[in-house]
Parts: structure tokens; C-alpha cells; sequence
């Protein structure tokens, strides 16, 4: 269906994105690709009245060599991260992540800011950059902060983003050691049951899992019994300890648990080490 | 009758000609036709699945920009002369509650119209309709089958009951009896037949264009059938049916779900009658989940009585059958299409079928693909595989010790039927030997010796169908309201150039392309000079149009045959202007010639010309080269084969993936193999689309949880293998072309063979049974109650 | 009654009020259009009824069928899940645009027809201009990256056999230029 009718204004800088958002405060939505937000329009689930359109905005699609992590653009498609041949090398797990989002068309739009600033637990790229233990740069009134990863997911479809905040930029340390992503859904195109991000560095584990709570979460108790040594099959079996899945079609929260389980063993035994 | 004999384009793989306009954007669909000053309409759907309407406010949305008229149900209700038609009460005692376009006083399902808003365009339509306030008092929403059988909830109360009717088929009870009393063996199951949503790729639409002047008008539809709908939407408005001419454009897709006669379609007749104006309506993916019917929905019972050697003496099936909230065009007699089935391909002795059908507060279900077929074969093929178990005896082999065998054809069947031509243990032999079937056992037995984490499960599916509806008689016998005939022209013009007119109404299926091969064959002329007509009543104004894989063995037989009396009118000609008996004429290559002296010889496009000059007739003569037939077959037809599923189980995920897909299909004589294939293929993927992916789920509610194609999971290409096929022939002797009807087989067959390999892997581990979709939380919860172990292992 | 406003300062094009309409350009199939439309038209109404291009189908509302799909700057989009402002300035291919001027259909096409990929036709241009993209990306693909690269679009007749045949016979046929 087409969405209800709204106001549409277009910027080409951060600076006018964060006017706009100061002015407009909870009428104005930003539309970055739009496969978020656009689907839920025209459902007429979202009903902006004023839709920012940061597309455009100068100087927000880059991938960055910062010798110890990279830093991504907030506009990055996710097709040019699949195929960034610096994140390929230096953070493969997000490259390979990347691919796996949607389908063609959807990578071809849909942007690694709107992904983490949507802030879905069952989107890919979010418990990627948990795992990776990112940071994520944004921009408001008062100029740029710097959030973790593991402080940015607040709740469901909710960020630490304060409303009158950009997200301007993502940044992941470099983490060519061992990875695994692992996506389990029904169709190639759909968003996953259940994921998992685990990455191997130095020794240290980071497990991050998709559609397993209301925000993405980190596989805590995974992590901590891999920290203290524990097996593989140990610490996976632990994947679900105190979270709360969700339910669907697709899974009950027992089913979500036991994928869980079952698919950080796969992760971890695929990151080796 | 005679079989065709090639005289060049039949039996070969033609490109298609209906691709060009398609692959270019210039085929246009109802959506696509650009008529100046149309209105659109949209509809304001009941959000409940069960209420009592206490009021409708449509002030704010009249006053609404764009906006030129809302209508209530109570507004509309004198337009109708009758409710939605059914065409098939199957019993004489069969409740049929009436179902008008819009609801009056109360909605039965989520996404019964409720009111109508037309506007300018479809989003100001849309806008509006979003603010017609309605006030519903709920009602008790009735969605399971079991729970509506109890009739604890009724969903018509005026009714007193929730079931619609029994139809029974019992020729001989005793004999049924005796056969359970002395079986060796006693197999004994329930099956669940979900609810589909056929989903062809284009949504539904229609635009109604008033005349001018003399109140004529021309429904544009996205339907397989405008004979029918002409008739039906005449006759519901009351309008005389030579005013009323329905065109099929472009159609996308449609797999049964386009058969019906819909409210949109009456309501945008009745609305353009009203406006004096063109109006559209063009169904969201959102809606045709809710609007357009479903499919399937049956709770089978199915015990077979087998001897000790594992023959097959009795089979005794009791149904409950979903009708959803009404009866649709042919709602009912869905479950009959089936009833003659449930002993497949076996030759059993005793038969016993019943079928119990209820209302329930869902969408109206009907035809959809395969239409009862699908779910006989589904039974008898899954009640087999559970009777191998049984017996220990293999699959295949117990397959192939019942199967009525090549020399029993014409094989009359304790169901009824006779059975025109066949030959099981071919399929069978030629499926198993392309598979390589010894080898997958035995790999299969090394899997489950190191049990593996991925068990591998191979599934045959032996299936019959009756195709090519249908004798009238029978369906005289049946109730059906309508006959089974099918019409076609061939006229050659005075240039030579040949018009097919066909009443079958195709999308999808290429009769433009098959149609042409078969008359440029039988009247030696190139493919290029023969245009087939279909689709619009003006042009084709009688035929039945396409559904249950009846196009070519009726619709295709009718143009042949047409194309003969035209033959039989140019012979008549050619002696008469040669100065020769008939029988002394032989045509080859598109002329009569005078046996002994080619050289006195007439080609058809001059006789054309001589029927169009008339100067030198017969006396008597008619001046034209043209003949219409309506053909009424003696017979179904009924295509046959076996098909093979080896799929991969991850026994820690419960995800299923198919590795390897044979089907070995029995189509009779093919017009054109690129096109057979074709069907096969797109067959089989919706069989294993339901097998494995589909289901249509309402809470208890009456909601529909998966009204969108992101909830219903329609699989990509990504998600479906690749399929093997090969085919046996055993013409049909019902036709002359020898032909049995292809549009249905790979559905029918391919969904039992899945769930068989799925059952078959898991077998060791204690599961008998999954509930389709075989999703792998399905698959995981099977594994779970059949073997507390299983967690336990996956952890470890 | 128009009014524009772009970010604050009155310049005429990229900003539009609530159900006003706005100004667009959008290069489709190397012609140039410039038109008004609300902020709300998706490309895909844009393309249909403003411009007048009925080859792109509707087939969903959840952005999941992929029959809506055209070349934005010749990259696969499905243009229901793109407003027409964000094609603003660019370059859009739709199916209409594949073949030669002369009709000669385009390598994609004749696969597509030589190997029945298609029945009833209405995913085929978006599945065509999908697999146009995709072979841009990977000129010769595996089955199964054919498969994958086609995950977006849904087809309901040919059960994608013959797709993925005539997908990959393109690919050994010739690489495919992106039709602009
Ligand atoms: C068919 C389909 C399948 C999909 N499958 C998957 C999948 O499998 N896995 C997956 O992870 N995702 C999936 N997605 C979602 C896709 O990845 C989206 O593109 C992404 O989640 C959002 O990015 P966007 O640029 O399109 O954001 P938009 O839709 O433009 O915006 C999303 C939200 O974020 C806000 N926002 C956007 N950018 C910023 C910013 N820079 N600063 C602050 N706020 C911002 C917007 O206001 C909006 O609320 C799918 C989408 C579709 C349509
Ligand atoms: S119309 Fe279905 S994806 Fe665009
Ligand atoms: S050809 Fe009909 S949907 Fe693909």
C-alpha cells in the first residue's frame, strides 16, 4: 500500500539533519535506505509527519583503515560492505555478515546506520558489532560522542540515541582471527530465528546472538565459561542462560534456546581456536 | 479414436510465443490497461473474524479529499439480485448461507467487505477507507476443524449447525467390513491438510467500463474464467448477459484461486452501473490474503486393510473439510474432486469414502492447485509408507505389488471410475533407476549405523489424477451446476491465415503457443499464420475456461477437432473445383491434391479465398472456411507417474533440504515437452512448498497471522532444488490427441513424496508423523517427543 | 498550490509539505523526465503512472516478491521500497529499457525465453532485471549462486528451474552489460 502522506524534506549535511530533528523533534523520522522504515510505512505501522532524507548527505559512505579498527560510515550500503576489500580483510565477519542481510536489492539500499540505528534484535549487523565490541559514533546538538556497542541496544527498537542525535559512524576493531557467522531462517531471504556473531581474538571470545531477546544481545554466559576455560560444548550449551526469546511462526522460545545452543557450538568450533 | 500423428511442431519443444510481450513490459496486465477518468475502489475490510455490525459511520470518510461515494452493505444491498454464487451444492440438504458483497448485519471472517469508498485514486480510496468508523459486536471466532464439527460455536447461527454437509461414497459397505475383519495388517492415521494461500504472483484487480450509451459495459478481470464470471456477475446484478462482455488481459498466475466470482468483481459492475463511470480496484498482497480464497484444510482419516503379503484390500477415509466462512464458486465440491482418489494407483477391492464439510470463521476456501487431488494422494501415499513400516516390506516394493497393473486398463475402480491407459510399474521402475534408489538405501543405512547428525530420508510418491473436466453427465451426477464441455472456432481467413477462438482462458499455461502447433500441424500451414483468441467474450463467446487441467485434453481436443470439420468443408470445396471425388483427395502439406496427379492440387489458403470470393461453390455451400465445435469429453483423463524426494534432515535444527527431486510423469502424448516440464516444475515447487514451507495460520482469534508474503513463506529459488525429470507415454485413448493434462501432477505428487522422505529419515528415531509445514521447529518438536534423548545429544 | 522548502531554505526542489507535490527528475531508460509527485509515490507508482512504464509489477506489500525490481544507476532496487524523491537525479532501468531499440531482445531475455523461464510473466521483469544485476555483480556464477543471487524475487509458475537455467546461460552466453 502506499504510506499515508507526510512532509518530506531532504539534507545534505549533518548539521541540517540535527536542525531538523531539533525542530521537529518526534514528527520528523529520519530515512536513511529506507528498508526499515518504508516497509513499515506503507503498512501504515509508521506514519511520520515529516520524513528527513539523510540519503544524500555528503561525506557518510566510507570504510576506513584506522590500522587497529576500522571505521564504517553511517551510510554504507551494506553491499559496499560485503565487498569493502578492507573490512574483507581486516573484519571479515562483518563483510561476510553484510552478505548475508535480505536479499541483492536489499543490500543495495539498506545502510549499516539504519541497521544498528532501527535497532531490531532479529537484524544481522547489530549483534555483529556487539560481538566485535564497536563503538558507534553520533552526532547532535552538542557535537559527536562515542557509545559502545554494548551500551547502544536499550530495548526493543530502541537505541541509546537521544532524538535529536545522527548516528554518523561505526567503528570495529580489527579482528582477522577466527569468526563464524552463523544465520538460521526458513527462506534465504528472511531475517534469521536465530543468529550468531562469534569472533576469536587473543585469546578472547566475543559471542553475539540475533532474535534471542528484545535488543541483540552478547551470549554472556558463553563467554564468561570460554574466558574460564571451559570447552566448546560447555560454553555453548550455556548460549541461552537468562535470556528471554522471543516467540513467533517460526520458533517458540524452547526451539529459539535449543538453536542457540546448537548454533554458537557450530560458531565457536567454525572460529577455531 | 485415433492418435494424432506429428506432422512437425506437435511433440517438439516450441519457444513460446506468448514470451516477447511478456519478457518486454508490453504485456498488459488489469492493472496496467490506462483508461482515462476511472474511479478507484477500495474496501473497508472487518478487522474480526466474527461480529455483529451495530453501525457503520462513513460521514468523515465522505468528506474526505478525492472522495466521490461511500457504500454501505445496507446501501448496496438492493443491487443484488442473489448473494455469491455457488455453482455445486453437492447434496440436496447442503446449507448455504448467503454471502452477499458486502456484509449488512454481520461479518464472518477477517477481510469481509463491510463498505465500499470510491475515489479518485487508489491512495485518496485507501485514505477514506481508513476512516469509515464501524462499530462490531464480537462473536465467538470458530478456527479449528474438530472444535467446529462440535458445533460448540456456530458461526451462521441461523443454521443451527456448523456443518455444511456429509457426502458419502460407499458402493459396497459389506465388502469393506469383511476386508478390515480378515486383514493381516490394519494401518490406522490422521493427516493434516493445512490451509493455503494460493498467492499467484499478481494480486487480483478489475475495471469496469461503462458504455456510454445503452448500458452495455466491459468487466476487466484478472481471472481464469470470464465465461463464468460473465454468467455469474450477469445473473447476481440482473443484467441481461449480452450487455455484460468480461475480458481476461494478461494474467498472472492463478493455480484456482482466480476461478471464483468475486464481491470486487460485482461490486465494481454494480459501482460503474451507479457512477456511470470507469471504476478500478487493484488488490493489495495484504488483501488477497484475507479476500481471495485458500486452500486445502482437511483433517483426513485414512486406514487401509492390508493381507499378510501387504496387498490391499480395503481403504476407508473419513474427512472434515474447511469451507472457511462460506461456500465460493466451488467451495463444496473441492473435496469430491478428491473422493474418487483415496485408493491412488492400487488396485483395492473395497472402498470407502466420507466427507463431513464445516463452516468456520476464516476465509472461504476453494480450488487451489490439484483441488482434492492433492490431498487423496497425499493420504493413500503417506497411509503406504506408514503399511511399509508396518510390514517391513520396502516402499517400492510394496508400491509396486498393488499397483493396478498395464494389462487391467481400462481399469474400472471400486470407487467408480474407469481408468483410460496407464502403466504404474514403468513410472516406478524408470524413478527408481534414475535416482539410483539401491544406492540412497544404502547410504541411508550407513548414515543411521554412524548416526549422523544428517540423516538422509527418500520419499516416493505414486500418484493418479482425473483430469480434463469432465463429462457433463458426470458432473449432472455430481450437482455441479454447470457442464464440462469445451468450445473453439478455427476459421481460415481469405488470406490464408487461420484464427484458433478457444474458450479455455489461459495464464500462464502458453495455449497461444500449443493451440498453434497442433492446427498449423493439422492443417499443414506455418505456425506463424495461426492466431489463437482467448479470453475476452466478445471475441470467444462460449467456453468454460481453465481450471483442473482440463485446457488441452478438452480445450485443445475442441480446436482439433474444429480444425477437422474445417478439413472436411475444404475437401468439399477442393473436389468440387477439381472435378474430383473426395475420396480420391489426399492433403499433405497444406493441399488437396487428386490421388495419381499431384499436379491438380489445391492449397488451403486458396480454398480460403474461394470460400470468401464464393463464385464456385457447392451448391449450398456456406461462404466461409470456418467451424465452431463445443466438445464434451466421454471421459476423464487420468495422467499418472512417481516421484522421488532424497532429502538431508540436520537432526540438531530440524532443517529439511531436499538434496535430489525425480519425477517421472505420465502425461500421455506431449503437444510440447518445454511446456510439460514447465508445469512439472512449477507444480512441484508448490507441492513442496507445502510440504515444507507454507501454512496459513489464525490465532484463535480468527486472525490470519501470515497475511503478508514476508509471514507466508512462498520459497525463492534459493530455498528449492533442482528437479530431475523424465516421463513414460501411454496416450490417452479419451482424446484424439492422446493427451492427459500436466497442469496439476507435480503438485499432487511432489508433497506426499517430501513428507514420506522426511518421515522416512526420521523413522529409526521414533517419528511416525509431522505436521505440515515440516518447519524445522516442527521437525525438532517431533524429534523432542519421540526421544527425551535428543537435547541431551545436541548439548553434548 | 506549490511550495518548497529545502532545508530550510526556499530553493524548489527536494522538499515538499505534507501532500504537496514535489518536483523529481529521474533519467528512465536514458530519457529524461521531470515530473510532480507527492512525497508518498513509491518509485514503482511513479514508474507505472506517472511515466507511464507498466512493465514493473506490484506483487507484494511487505518489499519480499521482487517483482517491482529495476536498475537504480544499474544496481537491482525493488522500487516499492524507494519513495520517487530518492530516485531524484538518478538513473532508472526499467525492463522496457532492456532490448535495442530495434527490438532485438536483450541476452537476458532471449535466455530467459529460449529456456521457458518464464510462464505466467508477471515476476519475469523483475526476476529479468534482477539477473541482470546479478551478473553484473558475478558474471559467471555457480547454480547456487544464481539460486542465492535470485532470493529476493519470488516467482509462483516455473519453480525457478528454468530461471536459474536461463540465468546461467546468459552468463555463458556473454557477460551481460547493465542495460543503460
Ligand atoms: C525484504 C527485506 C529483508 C530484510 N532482511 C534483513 C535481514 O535479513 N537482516 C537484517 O539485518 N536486515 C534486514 N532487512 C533490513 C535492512 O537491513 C535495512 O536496510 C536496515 O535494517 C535499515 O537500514 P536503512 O538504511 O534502510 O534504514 P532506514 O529504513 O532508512 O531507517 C531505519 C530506522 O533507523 C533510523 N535511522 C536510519 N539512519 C539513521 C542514522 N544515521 N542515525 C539515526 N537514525 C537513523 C530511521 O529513522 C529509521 O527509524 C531487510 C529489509 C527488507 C526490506
Ligand atoms: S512489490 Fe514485492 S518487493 Fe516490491
Ligand atoms: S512466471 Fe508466473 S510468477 Fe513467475
Amino acid at each position: 500500500m502506499i504510506p499515508a502522506a507526510f512532509e518530506y524534506r531532504r539534507v545534505h549535511t549533518v548539521e541540517d539533519a540535527v536542525a531538523q530533528l531539533g525542530e521537529l523533534g518526534d514528527d520528523a523520522k529520519l530515512l536513511a535506505g529506507g528498508h526499515s522504515l518504508l516497509p513499515l510505512m506503507r503498512l501504515r505501522l509508521a506514519t511520520p509527519a515529516v520524513v528527513v532524507d539523510i540519503g544524500r548527505v555528503e561525506g557518510l559512505s566510507y570504510v576506513r583503515d584506522e590500522g587497529d579498527q576500522v571505521a564504517i560510515g553511517a551510510l554504507t550500503r551494506h553491499r559496499d560492505v560485503e565487498i569493502s576489500p578492507v573490512l574483507r580483510e581486516m573484519v571479515p565477519l562483518l563483510a561476510h555478515a553484510a552478505s548475508q542481510v535480505g536479499d541483492p536489492q536489499v543490500r543495495h539500499r539498506g545502510t549499516i546506520g539504519g541497521s544498528l540505528a532501527h535497532g531490531d534484535p532479529a537484524s544481522d549487523l547489530p549483534a555483529v558489532v556487539l560481538a566485535l565490541g564497536g563503538t558507534l559514533v553520533a552526532q547532535g546538538p552538542g557535537g559527536r560522542r562515542e557509545i559502545p556497542a554494548g551500551e547502544f541496544f536499550t530495548g526493543f527498537l530502541e537505541t541509546a540515541l537521544e532524538p535529536g542525535e545522527v548516528l554518523v559512524e561505526v567503528r570495529v576493531p580489527a579482528s582477522p582471527g577466527g569468526w563464524s557467522f552463523q544465520k538460521f531462517n526458513r527462506r534465504a531471504q528472511d531475517w534469521a530465528i536465530v543468529g550468531v556473531a562469534a569472533v576469536r581474538r587473543n585469546g578472547s571470545s566475543g559471542v553475539a546472538l540475533v532474535n534471542m531477546g528484545s535488543t541483540p544481545v552478547r551470549a554472556r554466559a558463553t563467554e564468561e565459561a570460554l574466558a574460564s576455560g571451559a570447552s566448546v560444548a560447555d560454553a555453548a550449551a550455556l548460549a541461552a542462560e537468562g535470556l528471554d526469546p522471543p516467540a513467533d511462526l517460526n520458533a517458540s522460545p524452547e526451539f529459539r534456546a535449543h538453536l542457540a545452543r546448537v548454533l554458537v557450538r557450530r560458531a565457536l568450533e567454525e572460529a577455531g581456536g | 479414436m485415433t492418435t494424432t500423428e506429428s506432422r512437425g511442431f506437435v511433440g517438439t519443444p516450441v519457444r513460446r510465443r506468448e514470451d516477447p510481450a511478456l519478457l518486454s513490459g508490453e504485456a498488459r496486465f488489469v492493472d496496467d490497461l490506462v483508461v482515462s477518468g476511472a474511479l478507484h475502489f477500495a474496501l473497508v475490510r472487518s478487522p474480526v473474524a466474527h461480529a455483529r455490525i451495530r453501525s457503520v459511520d462513513t460521514t468523515a470518510a465522505a468528506s474526505m479529499p478525492g472522495v466521490v461515494a461511500v457504500f454501505t452493505g445496507a446501501e448496496l444491498a438492493g443491487d443484488w439480485l442473489g448473494p455469491i454464487p455457488c455453482a455445486w451444492p453437492v447434496t440436496a440438504d447442503m446449507k448455504n448461507p448467503p454471502h452477499y458483497p458486502l456484509a449488512v448485519d454481520e461479518v464472518c471472517y477477517a477481510g469481509d467487505g463491510v463498505a465500499v469508498v470510491v475515489a479518485t485514486s487508489d491512495a485518496l480510496a485507501r485514505d477514506a477507507a481508513g476512516s469509515v468508523v464501524v462499530d462490531y459486536e464480537e462473536l465467538p471466532a470458530v478456527v479449528d476443524l474438530e472444535d467446529a464439527s462440535s458445533d460448540r460455536a456456530l458461526v451462521h447461527a441461523a443454521l443451527g449447525t456448523n456443518r455444511a454437509y456429509t457426502w458419502e461414497l460407499i458402493p459396497d459397505p459389506d465388502a469393506v467390513e469383511r476386508a478390515f475383519a480378515e486383514a493381516a495388517h490394519v494401518v490406522s492415521e490422521r493427516y493434516i491438510q493445512q490451509r493455503l494461500i494460493p498467492s499467484a504472483m499478481e494480486p487480483r484487480g478489475v475495471l469496469a467500463v461503462p458504455e456510454p450509451f445503452g448500458g452495455n459495459l466491459t468487466l476487466y478481470a484478472s481471472t481464469q474464467t470470464p465465461h463464468i464470471v460473465r454468467v455469474m456477475v450477469a445473473a447476481t446484478l440482473g443484467m441481461p448477459e449480452s450487455k455484460l462482455r468480461v475480458v481476461a488481459p494478461a494474467v498472472g498466475g492463478g493455480f484456482g484461486s482466480k476461478i471464483d466470482v468475486y464481491a470486487e468483481d460485482l461490486l465494481a459492475v454494480a459501482l460503474a452501473r451507479r457512477l456511470r463511470r470507469p471504476v478500478r480496484w487493484r488488490e493489495e498482497r495484504s488483501e488477497n490474503t484475507q479476500a481471495t480464497i485458500h486452500g486445502r484444510g482437511q483433517v483426513q482419516h485414512i486406514e487401509l486393510a492390508a493381507d499378510a503379503e501387504g496387498r490391499v484390500q480395503a481403504v476407508r477415509v473419513r474427512l472434515l473439510a474447511d469451507m472457511g466462512a462460506y461456500l465460493q464458486l466451488v467451495t463444496p465440491g473441492v473435496p469430491l474432486l478428491g473422493a474418487f482418489l483415496y485408493h491412488g494407483v492400487y488396485d483395492i477391492p473395497a472402498y470407502s469414502f466420507s466427507c463431513t464439510a464445516v463452516f468456520t470463521t476464516t476465509t472461504p476456501t476453494d480450488a487451489y492447485r490439484g483441488a482434492g487431488r492433492p490431498e487423496a494422494t497425499y493420504a493413500i501415499e503417506r497411509a503406504m509408507d506408514a503399511l511399509a513400516a508396518k510390514t517391513g516390506i520396502d516402499p517400492a516394493e510394496l508400491r509396486r505389488r498393488n499397483y493396478i497393473r498395464a494389462e487391467q486398463f481400462p481399469y474400472a475402480s471400486a470407487a467408480g471410475l474407469v481408468f483410460d491407459s496407464g502403466n504404474y510399474h514403468a513410472g516406478l521402475d524408470e524413478a527408481l533407476s534414475v535416482v539410483r534408489y539401491d544406492e540412497l538405501r544404502a547410504e541411508q543405512a550407513d548414515r543411521r549405523a554412524r548416526g549422523d547428525r544428517v540423516q538422509l530420508g527418500i520419499g516416493l510418491s505414486s500418484y493418479v489424477e482425473m483430469c480434463g473436466l469432465a463429462p457433463s453427465r458426470v458432473l449432472a451426477s455430481l450437482n455441479y451446476g454447470a457442464g464440462g464441455w469445451e468450445a473453439a472456432t478455427v476459421r481460415i481467413l481469405p488470406t490464408g491465415k487461420v484464427q484458433v477462438v478457444t474458450g479455455s482462458s489461459p495464464h500462464g499455461q502458453g495455449h497461444e503457443t500449443a493451440w498453434s502447433q497442433i492446427v498449423a500441424d493439422e492443417l499443414g500451414v506455418p505456425m506463424e499464420d495461426v492466431e489463437v483468441l482467448h479470453g475476452d467474450t466478445a471475441v470467444s463467446p462460449h467456453g468454460l475456461d481453465t481450471y483442473g487441467s482440463r485446457s488441452l485434453s478438452v480445450g485443445g481436443t475442441a480446436v482439433w477437432l474444429a480444425g477437422q470439420r474445417v478439413l472436411d468443408k475444404a475437401r468439399a470445396i477442393a473436389a468440387h473445383q477439381l472435378e474430383a471425388a473426395e475420396d480420391d483427395l489426399e492433403y499433405t502439406s497444406g493441399a488437396f491434391s487428386v490421388r495419381g496427379s499431384p499436379e491438380r492440387s489445391l492449397p488451403i489458403q486458396a480454398i480460403a479465398f474461394e470460400a470468401f470470393t464464393a463464385h464456385n461453390l457447392p451448391d449450398g455451400m456456406e461462404a466461409n472456411l470456418e467451424a465452431s465445435i463445443s466438445w464434451d469429453p466421454p471421459n476423464f483423463t487420468f495422467p499418472s507417474g512417481t516421484h522421488v524426494a532424497v532429502v538431508e534432515v540436520d537432526t540438531e535444527t530440524g532443517a529439511v533440504r531436499i538434496r535430489t527431486y525425480v519425477a517421472v510423469d505420465d502425461c500421455g502424448n506431449q503437444i510440447n515437452p518445454l511446456i510439460v516440464a514447465g508445469q512439472v516444475h512449477g507444480g512441484v515447487a508448490q507441492g513442496v512448498a507445502q510440504a515444507l514451507f507454507e501454512e496459513a495460520v489464525y490465532d484463535e482469534a480468527g486472525n490470519l497471522l501470515t497475511s503478508t508474503l514476508a509471514d507466508y513463506l512462498v520459497p525463492s529459488a534459493a530455498d528449492l532444488p533442482a528437479y530431475t525429470l523424465s516421463s513414460t507415454v501411454t496416450p490417452s485413448p479419451t482424446n484424439p490427441l492422446g493427451v492427459k493434462g500436466v497442469g496439476e501432477a507435480g503438485t499432487i505428487a511432489s508433497t506426499p513424496a517430501v513428507m514420506n522422505a522426511v518421515v522416512d529419515a526420521l523413522r529409526p528415531r521414533g517419528v511416525t508423523d509431522i505436521v505440515m509445514p515440516a518447519s524445522p521447529w516442527r521437525v525438532w518438536e517431533a524429534l523432542e517427543a519421540s526421544s527425551g534423548e535428543t537435547d541431551k545429544e545436541v548439548g553434548a | 498550490m506549490r511550495y518548497w522548502i529545502e532545508a530550510g531554505q526556499v530553493t524548489g526542489r527536494g522538499a515538499s509539505e505534507k501532500g504537496v507535490p514535489m518536483r523529481v527528475q529521474v533519467r528512465v531508460n536514458g530519457v529524461e523526465h521531470e515530473d510532480e509527485v507527492e512525497p508518498r509515490v513509491l518509485l514503482v507508482h511513479y514508474l507505472r503512472e506517472v511515466v507511464g512504464l507498466t512493465g514493473t509489477n506490484v506483487g507484494c506489500d511487505t518489499s519480499s516478491c521482487g517483482a517491482c525490481t529495476v536498475l537504480l544507476d544499474g544496481e537491482s532496487v525493488k522500487s516499492c521500497t524507494l519513495l520517487a524523491a530518492q530516485a531524484d537525479g538518478h538513473e532508472v532501468t526499467t525492463i522496457e529499457g532492456l532490448a535495442s531499440p530495434d527490438g532485438t531482445l536483450h541476452p537476458m531475455q532471449a535466455a530467459f525465453r529460449e529456456h521457458h523461464g518464464l510462464q505466467c510473466g508477471y515476476c519475469t521483469p523483475g526476476m529479468v532485471m534482477a539477473a541482470v544485476s546479478l551478473l553484473a555483480e558475478h558474471p559467471s556464477p555457480t547454480e547456487a549462486e544464481v539460486r542465492e543471487g535470485l532470493e529476493g524475487n519470488l516467482c509462483r509458475c516455473t519453480g525457478y528451474h528454468n530461471i536459474v537455467k536461463a540465468v546461467l546461460a546468459a552468463a555463458e552466453a556473454a557477460p551481460a552489460p547493465v542495460g543503460r
